[in-house]
Protein backbone atom coordinates (compact mmCIF):
# COMPACT_ATOMS: atom_id res chain seq x y z
CA UNK A 1 0.00 0.00 0.00
CA UNK A 2 1.19 3.51 -0.83
CA UNK A 3 0.15 6.82 0.56
CA UNK A 4 2.00 9.94 -0.58
CA UNK A 5 0.83 12.15 2.26
CA UNK A 6 2.10 9.64 4.78
CA UNK A 7 5.40 9.40 2.98
CA UNK A 8 5.77 13.17 3.30
CA UNK A 9 5.22 12.97 7.03
CA UNK A 10 7.15 9.85 7.86
CA UNK A 11 10.35 10.51 5.87
CA UNK A 12 12.94 7.79 6.18
CA UNK A 13 15.28 10.00 8.21
CA UNK A 14 12.48 10.53 10.77
CA UNK A 15 11.80 6.82 11.00
CA UNK A 16 15.51 6.24 11.42
CA UNK A 17 15.73 8.64 14.37
CA UNK A 18 12.56 7.08 15.84
CA UNK A 19 13.84 3.53 15.59
CA UNK A 20 17.44 4.35 16.48
CA UNK A 21 17.29 7.43 18.65
CA UNK A 22 20.54 9.36 19.20
CA UNK A 23 21.45 10.65 22.65
CA UNK A 24 18.86 8.55 24.39
CA UNK A 25 19.22 8.26 28.15
CA UNK A 26 19.94 10.36 31.18
CA UNK A 27 23.06 12.48 31.21
CA UNK A 28 25.27 11.88 34.20
CA UNK A 29 26.59 15.12 35.62
CA UNK A 30 23.96 17.20 33.90
CA UNK A 31 23.26 20.62 35.38
CA UNK A 32 19.98 21.34 33.61
CA UNK A 33 16.98 18.98 33.82
CA UNK A 34 13.64 19.62 32.20
CA UNK A 35 10.44 17.58 32.25
CA UNK A 36 7.72 18.53 29.88
CA UNK A 37 4.52 16.90 28.71
CA UNK A 38 1.83 17.46 26.17
CA UNK A 39 -1.37 17.30 28.22
CA UNK A 40 -3.61 16.69 25.23
CA UNK A 41 -1.90 13.50 24.16
CA UNK A 42 0.27 12.28 27.03
CA UNK A 43 3.69 12.64 25.36
CA UNK A 44 6.46 13.20 27.90
CA UNK A 45 10.11 14.17 27.65
CA UNK A 46 12.85 14.16 30.25
CA UNK A 47 15.73 16.23 28.94
CA UNK A 48 19.12 16.52 30.61
CA UNK A 49 21.71 19.06 29.50
CA UNK A 50 25.21 19.92 30.52
CA UNK A 51 25.71 23.63 30.08
CA UNK A 52 29.15 25.09 30.78
CA UNK A 53 30.49 28.58 30.04
CA UNK A 54 27.43 29.46 27.99
CA UNK A 55 27.87 26.35 25.80
CA UNK A 56 25.61 23.27 25.67
CA UNK A 57 28.29 20.62 26.05
CA UNK A 58 26.05 17.57 26.05
CA UNK A 59 22.40 16.58 25.85
CA UNK A 60 20.36 13.44 26.36
CA UNK A 61 16.66 12.70 26.41
CA UNK A 62 14.27 10.09 27.60
CA UNK A 63 10.60 10.07 26.90
CA UNK A 64 7.48 8.44 25.67
CA UNK A 65 5.65 9.55 22.62
CA UNK A 66 4.95 9.13 18.96
CA UNK A 67 7.52 8.81 16.19
CA UNK A 68 7.38 12.53 15.46
CA UNK A 69 8.05 13.68 19.02
CA UNK A 70 10.78 11.12 19.68
CA UNK A 71 12.53 11.64 16.32
CA UNK A 72 12.34 15.39 16.86
CA UNK A 73 13.91 14.97 20.32
CA UNK A 74 16.71 12.84 18.90
CA UNK A 75 17.45 15.40 16.18
CA UNK A 76 17.24 18.32 18.57
CA UNK A 77 19.82 16.83 20.94
CA UNK A 78 22.20 16.40 18.00
CA UNK A 79 21.76 19.98 16.87
CA UNK A 80 21.99 21.65 20.26
CA UNK A 81 25.34 20.17 21.27
CA UNK A 82 28.10 22.73 20.93
CA UNK A 83 25.73 25.67 20.51
CA UNK A 84 25.86 28.61 22.86
CA UNK A 85 22.69 29.51 24.73
CA UNK A 86 21.67 32.27 22.38
CA UNK A 87 22.11 30.06 19.32
CA UNK A 88 20.17 27.23 20.97
CA UNK A 89 17.22 29.46 21.82
CA UNK A 90 17.34 30.97 18.35
CA UNK A 91 17.21 27.47 16.85
CA UNK A 92 14.19 26.59 19.01
CA UNK A 93 12.35 29.63 17.70
CA UNK A 94 13.37 28.93 14.12
CA UNK A 95 12.17 25.34 14.49
CA UNK A 96 8.82 26.53 15.76
CA UNK A 97 8.53 28.85 12.73
CA UNK A 98 9.35 25.94 10.46
CA UNK A 99 6.54 23.90 12.00
CA UNK A 100 4.10 26.75 11.49
CA UNK A 101 5.07 26.85 7.83
CA UNK A 102 6.73 30.27 8.17
CA UNK A 103 9.91 31.45 6.49
CA UNK A 104 12.88 30.12 8.41
CA UNK A 105 15.98 32.16 9.11
CA UNK A 106 18.68 30.68 6.92
CA UNK A 107 21.37 31.23 9.51
CA UNK A 108 20.27 28.02 11.24
CA UNK A 109 21.49 24.92 9.42
CA UNK A 110 18.85 22.35 10.21
CA UNK A 111 20.22 19.68 7.89
CA UNK A 112 18.25 16.45 8.24
CA UNK A 113 15.86 18.17 10.62
CA UNK A 114 14.21 19.76 7.62
CA UNK A 115 12.63 16.36 7.03
CA UNK A 116 10.19 17.41 9.76
CA UNK A 117 8.76 20.20 7.58
CA UNK A 118 6.12 17.69 6.42
CA UNK A 119 4.62 17.91 9.91
CA UNK A 120 3.44 21.46 9.17
CA UNK A 121 0.72 19.92 6.97
CA UNK A 122 -0.62 17.89 9.90
CA UNK A 123 -1.92 20.50 12.36
CA UNK A 124 -2.71 17.92 15.04
CA UNK A 125 0.90 16.75 15.06
CA UNK A 126 2.79 20.06 15.23
CA UNK A 127 2.85 19.98 19.02
CA UNK A 128 4.43 16.53 18.89
CA UNK A 129 7.38 17.93 16.95
CA UNK A 130 7.82 21.10 18.99
CA UNK A 131 7.65 19.51 22.47
CA UNK A 132 11.40 18.63 22.72
CA UNK A 133 12.42 22.05 21.41
CA UNK A 134 10.18 23.81 23.90
CA UNK A 135 11.73 21.72 26.66
CA UNK A 136 15.22 22.67 25.49
CA UNK A 137 14.32 26.35 25.27
CA UNK A 138 12.78 26.29 28.74
CA UNK A 139 15.82 24.61 30.21
CA UNK A 140 18.31 26.95 28.65
CA UNK A 141 16.30 30.14 29.16
CA UNK A 142 15.67 29.10 32.78
CA UNK A 143 19.35 28.42 33.23
CA UNK A 144 20.20 31.92 31.96
CA UNK A 145 18.00 33.67 34.50
CA UNK B 1 -27.32 -6.07 12.77
CA UNK B 2 -29.30 -2.90 12.12
CA UNK B 3 -30.36 -1.97 8.61
CA UNK B 4 -27.33 -0.29 6.95
CA UNK B 5 -29.73 2.25 5.38
CA UNK B 6 -29.53 4.03 8.76
CA UNK B 7 -26.31 5.55 7.41
CA UNK B 8 -28.39 7.58 4.97
CA UNK B 9 -29.88 9.49 7.90
CA UNK B 10 -26.41 10.92 8.62
CA UNK B 11 -25.42 13.38 5.88
CA UNK B 12 -21.90 13.84 7.28
CA UNK B 13 -21.00 10.21 6.64
CA UNK B 14 -21.44 10.69 2.92
CA UNK B 15 -18.08 12.29 2.20
CA UNK B 16 -14.49 11.48 1.36
CA UNK B 17 -11.72 12.27 3.80
CA UNK B 18 -8.18 12.34 2.45
CA UNK B 19 -9.40 10.66 -0.71
CA UNK B 20 -11.29 7.79 0.93
CA UNK B 21 -14.90 7.35 2.01
CA UNK B 22 -15.17 8.42 5.64
CA UNK B 23 -15.24 5.71 8.30
CA UNK B 24 -16.20 7.39 11.56
CA UNK B 25 -15.07 5.38 14.58
CA UNK B 26 -14.99 8.13 17.19
CA UNK B 27 -18.58 8.18 18.42
CA UNK B 28 -17.52 7.81 22.05
CA UNK B 29 -16.00 11.30 21.71
CA UNK B 30 -19.07 12.62 19.94
CA UNK B 31 -21.68 10.97 17.78
CA UNK B 32 -22.78 12.18 14.37
CA UNK B 33 -26.17 13.83 13.92
CA UNK B 34 -29.04 12.48 11.85
CA UNK B 35 -31.07 14.63 9.48
CA UNK B 36 -33.98 14.45 11.97
CA UNK B 37 -31.93 16.33 14.60
CA UNK B 38 -30.48 18.84 12.16
CA UNK B 39 -33.99 19.53 10.87
CA UNK B 40 -35.41 19.97 14.38
CA UNK B 41 -32.74 22.60 15.08
CA UNK B 42 -33.37 24.29 11.76
CA UNK B 43 -37.13 24.27 12.28
CA UNK B 44 -36.79 25.81 15.71
CA UNK B 45 -34.56 28.63 14.47
CA UNK B 46 -36.63 29.20 11.33
CA UNK B 47 -40.09 29.23 12.88
CA UNK B 48 -40.19 29.15 16.68
CA UNK B 49 -37.13 30.90 18.05
CA UNK B 50 -38.01 32.99 21.07
CA UNK B 51 -37.13 33.18 24.73
CA UNK B 52 -38.99 30.83 27.04
CA UNK B 53 -41.16 31.19 30.13
CA UNK B 54 -42.17 34.75 29.32
CA UNK B 55 -45.60 33.87 28.15
CA UNK B 56 -47.26 36.62 26.25
CA UNK B 57 -46.54 36.20 22.56
CA UNK B 58 -47.12 33.21 20.33
CA UNK B 59 -43.53 32.41 19.47
CA UNK B 60 -42.67 32.54 23.15
CA UNK B 61 -45.40 30.04 23.84
CA UNK B 62 -44.23 27.72 21.11
CA UNK B 63 -40.62 27.84 22.27
CA UNK B 64 -41.68 27.20 25.86
CA UNK B 65 -43.88 24.29 24.84
CA UNK B 66 -41.09 22.72 22.83
CA UNK B 67 -38.50 23.28 25.55
CA UNK B 68 -40.69 21.82 28.27
CA UNK B 69 -41.75 19.09 25.85
CA UNK B 70 -38.08 18.19 25.54
CA UNK B 71 -37.95 17.82 29.32
CA UNK B 72 -40.85 15.38 29.17
CA UNK B 73 -38.98 13.44 26.46
CA UNK B 74 -35.94 13.17 28.75
CA UNK B 75 -38.15 12.15 31.68
CA UNK B 76 -39.63 9.30 29.69
CA UNK B 77 -36.18 8.36 28.31
CA UNK B 78 -34.87 7.86 31.85
CA UNK B 79 -38.20 6.70 33.28
CA UNK B 80 -38.05 9.39 35.96
CA UNK B 81 -41.28 9.91 37.87
CA UNK B 82 -41.51 13.66 37.33
CA UNK B 83 -40.16 16.40 35.06
CA UNK B 84 -39.23 18.23 38.27
CA UNK B 85 -36.38 15.73 38.47
CA UNK B 86 -34.92 16.69 35.08
CA UNK B 87 -32.54 19.67 34.96
CA UNK B 88 -31.08 20.73 31.64
CA UNK B 89 -27.33 21.37 31.82
CA UNK B 90 -24.53 22.03 29.37
CA UNK B 91 -23.58 18.36 29.55
CA UNK B 92 -22.42 15.63 31.90
CA UNK B 93 -19.48 17.67 33.21
CA UNK B 94 -21.69 20.58 34.24
CA UNK B 95 -24.17 18.20 35.87
CA UNK B 96 -21.48 16.44 37.93
CA UNK B 97 -20.03 19.78 38.98
CA UNK B 98 -23.47 20.93 40.04
CA UNK B 99 -23.87 17.90 42.30
CA UNK B 100 -20.41 18.37 43.82
CA UNK B 101 -20.83 22.11 44.30
CA UNK B 102 -24.35 22.05 45.64
CA UNK B 103 -25.13 18.70 47.24
CA UNK B 104 -21.47 18.08 48.07
CA UNK B 105 -20.70 21.38 49.78
CA UNK B 106 -23.87 21.12 51.86
CA UNK B 107 -23.53 17.51 52.92
CA UNK B 108 -19.83 16.64 53.10
CA UNK B 109 -17.72 17.28 56.18
CA UNK B 110 -14.11 16.62 57.13
CA UNK B 111 -13.34 12.91 57.24
CA UNK B 112 -16.35 11.91 55.13
CA UNK B 113 -15.62 9.68 52.16
CA UNK B 114 -16.30 10.05 48.47
CA UNK B 115 -15.82 6.85 46.48
CA UNK B 116 -15.00 6.62 42.78
CA UNK B 117 -13.04 4.11 40.67
CA UNK B 118 -9.83 4.04 38.62
CA UNK B 119 -11.78 3.94 35.39
CA UNK B 120 -13.50 7.33 35.78
CA UNK B 121 -13.37 10.10 33.20
CA UNK B 122 -11.72 13.32 34.41
CA UNK B 123 -15.19 14.87 34.69
CA UNK B 124 -16.07 12.33 37.37
CA UNK B 125 -12.77 12.78 39.22
CA UNK B 126 -11.90 16.44 39.43
CA UNK B 127 -15.21 17.77 40.86
CA UNK B 128 -14.73 15.28 43.73
CA UNK B 129 -11.05 16.17 44.15
CA UNK B 130 -12.07 19.80 44.48
CA UNK B 131 -14.84 18.93 46.93
CA UNK B 132 -12.48 16.79 49.00
CA UNK B 133 -9.88 19.57 49.12
CA UNK B 134 -12.45 22.18 50.12
CA UNK B 135 -14.08 20.09 52.85
CA UNK B 136 -11.31 17.82 54.13
CA UNK B 137 -13.18 14.76 52.87
CA UNK B 138 -11.31 11.65 51.73
CA UNK B 139 -11.44 10.63 48.06
CA UNK B 140 -11.14 6.85 47.69
CA UNK B 141 -10.60 4.84 44.52
CA UNK B 142 -11.94 1.33 44.02
CA UNK B 143 -9.38 -0.87 42.26
CA UNK B 144 -10.33 -2.70 39.08
CA UNK B 145 -10.14 -6.37 38.23
CA UNK B 146 -7.52 -7.48 35.74
CA UNK B 147 -9.98 -7.38 32.83
CA UNK B 148 -11.07 -3.83 33.67
CA UNK B 149 -14.31 -4.72 35.41
CA UNK B 150 -15.47 -3.85 38.92
CA UNK B 151 -15.93 -6.45 41.63
CA UNK B 152 -18.90 -5.81 43.89
CA UNK B 153 -16.86 -7.19 46.75
CA UNK B 154 -14.19 -4.51 46.33
CA UNK B 155 -16.84 -1.82 45.91
CA UNK B 156 -18.48 -3.01 49.10
CA UNK B 157 -15.16 -3.22 50.98
CA UNK B 158 -14.35 0.38 50.07
CA UNK B 159 -17.50 1.72 51.72
CA UNK B 160 -17.83 2.57 55.38
CA UNK B 161 -20.35 4.47 57.43
CA UNK B 162 -18.38 7.64 56.62
CA UNK B 163 -19.10 7.17 52.92
CA UNK B 164 -21.40 9.96 51.77
CA UNK B 165 -21.09 9.97 47.99
CA UNK B 166 -20.42 7.12 45.56
CA UNK B 167 -19.93 8.29 41.99
CA UNK B 168 -19.28 5.92 39.11
CA UNK B 169 -19.57 5.70 35.38
CA UNK B 170 -22.22 3.39 33.98
CA UNK B 171 -20.15 2.52 30.90
CA UNK B 172 -16.39 3.10 30.59
CA UNK B 173 -15.33 5.32 27.69
CA UNK B 174 -12.04 3.44 27.46
CA UNK B 175 -12.68 -0.16 28.47
CA UNK B 176 -16.28 -0.33 27.32
CA UNK B 177 -17.07 -2.04 30.63
CA UNK B 178 -20.69 -1.86 31.74
CA UNK B 179 -20.80 -1.45 35.49
CA UNK B 180 -23.44 -3.09 37.76
CA UNK B 181 -24.90 0.25 38.84
CA UNK B 182 -28.07 -1.19 40.34
CA UNK B 183 -26.13 -3.47 42.68
CA UNK B 184 -23.62 -0.75 43.57
CA UNK B 185 -26.48 1.64 44.35
CA UNK B 186 -27.91 -0.91 46.76
CA UNK B 187 -24.58 -1.17 48.57
CA UNK B 188 -24.19 2.62 48.69
CA UNK B 189 -27.64 2.97 50.21
CA UNK B 190 -26.86 0.42 52.92
CA UNK B 191 -24.12 2.82 54.03
CA UNK B 192 -26.40 5.84 53.75
CA UNK B 193 -24.47 7.26 50.80
CA UNK B 194 -25.97 8.83 47.70
CA UNK B 195 -25.27 7.20 44.34
CA UNK B 196 -24.20 9.41 41.45
CA UNK B 197 -24.10 7.89 37.96
CA UNK B 198 -22.08 9.27 35.05
CA UNK B 199 -24.16 7.94 32.18
CA UNK B 200 -22.40 9.85 29.37
CA UNK B 201 -21.38 6.62 27.61
CA UNK B 202 -24.40 4.61 28.71
CA UNK B 203 -27.30 6.80 27.57
CA UNK B 204 -26.49 6.45 23.84
CA UNK B 205 -26.28 2.67 24.00
CA UNK B 206 -28.45 1.06 26.68
CA UNK B 207 -31.91 1.50 28.21
CA UNK B 208 -31.74 3.48 31.43
CA UNK B 209 -34.41 3.31 34.11
CA UNK B 210 -33.54 5.55 37.04
CA UNK B 211 -36.37 4.18 39.18
CA UNK B 212 -35.19 0.63 38.68
CA UNK B 213 -31.54 1.61 39.33
CA UNK B 214 -32.70 3.65 42.34
CA UNK B 215 -29.68 5.94 41.84
CA UNK B 216 -29.88 9.39 43.42
CA UNK B 217 -28.35 11.39 40.58
CA UNK B 218 -27.59 10.56 36.97
CA UNK B 219 -26.05 12.72 34.26
CA UNK B 220 -25.69 12.42 30.50
CA UNK B 221 -24.83 14.50 27.43
CA UNK B 222 -26.89 15.05 24.30
CA UNK B 223 -24.04 15.10 21.81
CA UNK B 224 -23.06 11.49 22.43
CA UNK B 225 -26.56 10.23 21.56
CA UNK B 226 -26.95 11.94 18.19
CA UNK B 227 -27.95 15.29 19.70
CA UNK B 228 -26.27 18.70 19.56
CA UNK B 229 -23.27 19.73 21.67
CA UNK B 230 -23.75 22.00 24.67
CA UNK B 231 -26.79 20.24 26.12
CA UNK B 232 -27.24 17.45 28.61
CA UNK B 233 -29.37 16.59 31.56
CA UNK B 234 -29.12 15.92 35.26
CA UNK B 235 -31.60 13.59 36.88
CA UNK B 236 -31.93 13.92 40.64
CA UNK B 237 -34.41 12.49 43.11
CA UNK B 238 -36.93 15.20 43.87
CA UNK B 239 -36.35 15.31 47.64
CA UNK B 240 -32.60 15.77 47.11
CA UNK B 241 -32.97 18.46 44.45
CA UNK B 242 -35.57 20.28 46.58
CA UNK B 243 -33.08 20.58 49.40
CA UNK B 244 -30.21 21.72 47.19
CA UNK B 245 -29.17 25.31 46.55
CA UNK B 246 -28.62 26.52 42.99
CA UNK B 247 -25.01 27.11 41.91
CA UNK B 248 -25.81 29.70 39.25
CA UNK B 249 -27.82 32.79 39.91
CA UNK B 250 -29.49 35.32 37.64
CA UNK B 251 -32.44 35.54 35.32
CA UNK B 252 -34.87 32.67 34.75
CA UNK B 253 -34.19 30.92 38.05
CA UNK B 254 -35.74 33.47 40.43
CA UNK B 255 -39.11 33.81 42.02
CA UNK B 256 -38.83 37.17 43.78
CA UNK B 257 -35.83 39.52 43.74
CA UNK B 258 -35.39 42.10 46.48
CA UNK B 259 -32.50 44.47 47.03
CA UNK B 260 -30.67 42.21 49.43
CA UNK B 261 -32.38 38.89 49.18
CA UNK B 262 -34.08 36.74 46.57
CA UNK B 263 -36.03 33.53 46.33
CA UNK B 264 -35.85 30.77 43.73
CA UNK B 265 -38.29 29.25 41.34
CA UNK B 266 -39.46 25.73 42.02
CA UNK B 267 -37.86 22.63 40.53
CA UNK B 268 -36.36 22.19 38.04
CA UNK B 269 -36.02 25.84 36.98
CA UNK B 270 -34.11 27.00 40.05
CA UNK B 271 -31.07 25.20 38.58
CA UNK B 272 -31.43 26.78 35.14
CA UNK B 273 -30.15 30.33 35.57
CA UNK B 274 -30.00 32.49 32.43
CA UNK B 275 -31.67 31.93 29.09
CA UNK B 276 -31.62 28.16 28.82
CA UNK B 277 -30.20 26.03 26.00
CA UNK B 278 -33.53 26.04 24.18
CA UNK B 279 -32.49 24.84 20.74
CA UNK B 280 -30.11 22.34 22.34
CA UNK B 281 -32.87 20.80 24.44
CA UNK B 282 -35.17 20.58 21.42
CA UNK B 283 -32.39 19.02 19.35
CA UNK B 284 -31.57 16.54 22.11
CA UNK B 285 -35.23 15.54 22.36
CA UNK B 286 -35.27 14.94 18.59
CA UNK B 287 -32.16 12.78 19.03
CA UNK B 288 -33.79 10.76 21.81
CA UNK B 289 -36.89 10.27 19.64
CA UNK B 290 -34.60 9.14 16.84
CA UNK B 291 -32.63 6.54 18.79
CA UNK B 292 -35.81 5.32 20.47
CA UNK B 293 -37.46 4.89 17.08
CA UNK B 294 -34.63 2.48 16.23
CA UNK B 295 -34.71 0.99 19.70
CA UNK B 296 -31.97 0.99 22.33
CA UNK B 297 -32.09 -2.79 22.60
CA UNK B 298 -31.49 -3.06 18.88
CA UNK B 299 -28.66 -0.48 19.08
CA UNK B 300 -27.03 -2.35 21.95
CA UNK B 301 -27.29 -5.64 20.08
CA UNK B 302 -25.83 -4.05 16.93
CA UNK B 303 -22.85 -2.74 18.88
CA UNK B 304 -22.24 -6.07 20.58
CA UNK B 305 -22.06 -7.72 17.19
CA UNK B 306 -19.74 -5.06 15.77
CA UNK B 307 -17.45 -5.18 18.79
CA UNK B 308 -17.36 -8.98 18.73
CA UNK B 309 -16.44 -8.88 15.05
CA UNK B 310 -13.84 -6.14 15.55
CA UNK B 311 -12.21 -7.93 18.48
CA UNK B 312 -12.13 -11.22 16.60
CA UNK B 313 -10.51 -9.56 13.58
CA UNK B 314 -8.07 -7.52 15.62
CA UNK B 315 -6.86 -10.54 17.56
CA UNK B 316 -5.54 -11.96 14.29
CA UNK B 317 -2.99 -9.12 14.19
CA UNK B 318 0.30 -9.89 15.82
CA UNK B 319 1.32 -7.43 18.54
CA UNK B 320 -2.17 -6.14 19.29
CA UNK B 321 -3.27 -5.56 22.84
CA UNK B 322 -6.95 -4.94 23.54
CA UNK B 323 -7.88 -3.44 26.91
CA UNK B 324 -10.98 -4.24 28.94
CA UNK B 325 -13.34 -7.23 29.11
CA UNK B 326 -12.54 -10.04 26.66
CA UNK B 327 -16.19 -10.94 26.34
CA UNK B 328 -17.80 -8.60 23.78
CA UNK B 329 -21.23 -9.05 25.36
CA UNK B 330 -19.85 -7.33 28.47
CA UNK B 331 -18.93 -4.15 26.60
CA UNK B 332 -20.58 -1.21 24.94
CA UNK B 333 -19.38 -0.28 21.44
CA UNK B 334 -15.81 0.55 22.40
CA UNK B 335 -12.50 -1.17 21.62
CA UNK B 336 -9.37 0.43 23.03
CA UNK B 337 -6.07 -1.05 21.96
CA UNK B 338 -2.39 -0.67 21.19
CA UNK B 339 -0.43 -2.05 18.30
CA UNK B 340 3.13 -2.97 19.19
CA UNK B 341 5.71 -0.69 17.59
CA UNK B 342 3.19 1.92 16.46
CA UNK B 343 2.45 4.80 18.80
CA UNK B 344 -1.32 5.53 18.94
CA UNK B 345 -0.83 9.04 17.49
CA UNK B 346 1.03 7.63 14.53
CA UNK B 347 -1.64 5.00 14.18
CA UNK B 348 -4.39 7.64 14.23
CA UNK B 349 -2.55 9.64 11.57
CA UNK B 350 -2.10 6.62 9.31
CA UNK B 351 -5.78 5.75 9.71
CA UNK B 352 -6.82 9.37 9.09
CA UNK B 353 -4.87 9.39 5.85
CA UNK B 354 -7.07 6.43 4.89
CA UNK B 355 -10.28 8.24 5.82
CA UNK B 356 -10.72 6.47 9.16
CA UNK B 357 -11.35 8.56 12.29
CA UNK B 358 -10.27 7.06 15.63
CA UNK B 359 -9.24 8.63 18.92
CA UNK B 360 -5.69 8.43 20.24
CA UNK B 361 -4.41 9.62 23.59
CA UNK B 362 -5.47 9.32 27.21
CA UNK B 363 -9.23 9.75 26.54
CA UNK B 364 -9.58 12.11 29.54
CA UNK B 365 -8.70 9.17 31.80
CA UNK B 366 -5.15 9.77 33.02
CA UNK B 367 -5.56 7.72 36.23
CA UNK B 368 -6.87 4.80 34.16
CA UNK B 369 -3.94 5.09 31.74
CA UNK B 370 -1.65 4.89 34.74
CA UNK B 371 -3.56 1.86 35.99
CA UNK B 372 -3.16 0.22 32.57
CA UNK B 373 0.51 1.29 32.64
CA UNK B 374 0.36 2.97 29.23
CA UNK B 375 0.87 6.59 28.23
CA UNK B 376 -1.71 6.49 25.47
CA UNK B 377 -3.99 4.13 23.60
CA UNK B 378 -6.00 4.10 20.38
CA UNK B 379 -9.75 3.73 20.52
CA UNK B 380 -12.30 2.69 17.93
CA UNK B 381 -15.86 3.36 19.04
CA UNK B 382 -18.95 2.21 17.19
CA UNK B 383 -22.49 3.41 16.95
CA UNK B 384 -25.70 2.59 15.15
CA UNK B 385 -24.44 3.83 11.78
CA UNK B 386 -21.29 1.69 11.72
CA UNK B 387 -21.07 -1.53 9.75
CA UNK B 388 -18.86 -4.60 9.47
CA UNK B 389 -17.37 -2.99 6.36
CA UNK B 390 -16.15 -0.17 8.63
CA UNK B 391 -14.36 -2.79 10.72
CA UNK B 392 -12.82 -4.25 7.57
CA UNK B 393 -11.54 -0.81 6.59
CA UNK B 394 -10.11 -0.36 10.08
CA UNK B 395 -8.31 -3.68 9.74
CA UNK B 396 -6.81 -2.63 6.39
CA UNK B 397 -5.59 0.57 8.02
CA UNK B 398 -4.09 -1.29 10.97
CA UNK B 399 -2.23 -3.65 8.65
CA UNK B 400 -0.91 -0.68 6.69
CA UNK B 401 0.28 1.03 9.88
CA UNK B 402 2.03 -2.15 10.97
CA UNK B 403 3.76 -2.46 7.63
CA UNK B 404 4.72 1.19 7.65
CA UNK B 405 6.33 1.12 11.06
CA UNK B 406 8.03 -2.24 10.74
Amino acid sequence: MKNDKLDQLYRSVIMDHYKTPRNKGVLEGSNVTIDMNNPTCGDVIHLTLQVEDDIVKDAKFEGEGCSISMASASMMTQLVKGKNKEEAIFAAHAFSDMMLGKEVDESVDFGDIEALTGVAKFPARIKCATLPWKAMEKGIAGDSE
Amino acid sequence: MLNPDIRNDFPILDQEVNGYPLVYLDSAATSQKPRQVIEALEHYYKYDNSNVHRGVHTLGNRATEDYEGARETVRKFLNASSTKEIVFTRGTTTALNLIADSYGRANIAEGDEIIITYMEHHSNIIPWQQLAKATGAVLKYVDLEEDGTLSLEKVSDAMTDRTKIVSMMYVSNVLGTMNPIKEITEIAHVHGAVMVVDAAQAAPHIEIDVQDLDCDFLAFSGHKLCGPTGIGALYGKKALLEAMEPTEFGGEMIDFVGLYDSTWKELPWKFEGGTPIIAGAIGMAAAIDYIQSIGLDAIEQHEHELVAYAMEQMRTLEGIEIYGPRDASKRAGIVTFNLEGVHPHDLATVLDMNGIAVRAGHHCCQPLMKWLDVSATARASFYLYNTKEDVDRLMEGLRMAKEYFQ
